[in-house]
């Protein structure tokens, strides 16, 4: 992706001077202030998340670790080590007897989520962590599969021997994952729920292709977890511009 | 007789006028070229101020709006970034590089965007 838009700002670049006009590429940092004031906090407490969708992932426990991990080195909240809360019993349900996951899709979980409004339960556990900010929420991983046309780019030569690149359009099957996760930020002294956002991201491979359910999970996660931590502390987004004379 | 005045001033109006424009885009041009110099450099705050003297001088120097757009990104002002980007788009809209620079901006943008609470 890089790559690309290198070539493509190099191929700007060209057209810019061609057309008259000096231009100068430019590296930038924009920095984002974080969505949320948590200046209150000193510590912050993954509890753990209602997870759902296949079984083939843990949502719940790679979630907590990876945000566990994303914390500590990006943000200058202490993270609380602590086992997961059960809110699967909270919310009212009760794992089947082989302890997977009994929410199956976007219903299951919706009629579950009173649970992030419950701020007598949160008070409780606020007070069981001196008062730390709460991050919480649901996880919904699920398989995906969808069938089209796709457009690749193939190289044909002439009986000259030019290159040439032609878009080829093909019918495939592909198939892979939708990952929806959503975070609740709640503060710990209150029990109140300050902020939550929904995230979605897809992926889809060849169906010929065996990618690992817990390799498009982290697939997934990295491409929002930058929004994550811009909800808790500022960050700084690189990028590159033309300036021009 | 009005009308020949009126024709004689208005040449004498622009014999006046045409080195003075010229000399503002002259002058805008050179803000413009020292702005990039001392970005390149890391002094973006003084690059603003070139280019906002730029932009004074001749308010129609889209490359000059556009380099502003760049600057107030890169110093977290996403708002006056934006309305740099949308006058020099309006000022150039088929420029490729200031049509670039305004959709990666407005990606940024997007994130950077505080949806509302809850």
């Amino acid at each position: 992706m890089r790559r690309l838009r290198l070539l493509a700002s190099l191929a700007l670049m060209a057209l810019a001077a061609s057309c008259g006009g000096v231009t100068r590429e430019i590296s930038i940092e924009t920095p984002i202030r974080p969505k949320l004031d948590v200046s209150m906090f000193q510590r912050v407490l993954v509890a753990g998340f209602l997870a759902g969708g296949t079984d083939e992932v843990d949502g719940n426990t790679e979630t907590i670790r990876l945000l566990r991990s994303q914390l500590r080195n990006k943000s200058d909240l202490r993270v609380i080590d602590a086992d997961p809360l059960p809110l699967l019993e909270e919310s009212g349900l009760k794992p089947d007897a082989a302890g997977k996951a009994v929410i199956k899709d976007d219903k299951d979980l919706e009629s579950r989520e009173h649970l992030f409004a419950n701020a007598d339960y949160w008070k409780k556990v606020g007070e069981e962590y001196q008062n730390p900010l709460i991050v919480t929420g649901t996880v919904m991983f699920t398989p995906h599969q969808r069938s089209g046309y796709v457009q690749r780019e193939e190289e044909v030569y002439d009986s000259f021997g030019r290159r040439r690149v032609v878009p080829i359009r093909s019918f495939q099957e592909r198939k892979g994952y939708i990952l929806k996760p959503k975070f609740v930020f709640i503060d710990g002294r209150t029990g109140a729920t300050l902020y939550s956002e929904t995230f979605r991201e897809e992926v889809l491979y060849n169906a010929n292709q065996s990618t690992p359910a817990l390799s498009s999970y982290f697939e997934l996660m990295e491409r929002l977890i930058p929004s994550f931590l811009n909800t808790l502390s500022s960050q700084k987004i690189k990028g590159s511009r033309v300036l021009l004379q | 007789m009005t009308r020949l005045l009126a024709a004689a001033s208005l040449v004498t109006a622009l014999l006046v006028a045409s080195p003075a424009s010229a000399d503002a885009r002259g002058d805008a041009r050179q803000q413009v070229r020292f702005g990039i110099d001392v970005a390149a450099r890391g002094l973006w705050r003084e690059a603003i101020y070139r280019w906002e003297r730029a932009v004074e001088l001749d308010p129609t120097y889209a490359e000059a709006f556009n380099n502003l757009g760049v600057a107030y990104e890169h110093e977290g002002e996403l708002d006056k970034a934006k309305a740099a980007y949308e006058k020099a788009t309006a000022l150039a809209p088929s420029h490729p590089a200031i049509k670039q620079n305004f959709e990666l901006f407005r990606e940024v943008n997007d994130r950077a965007a505080t949806p509302a609470p809850r």
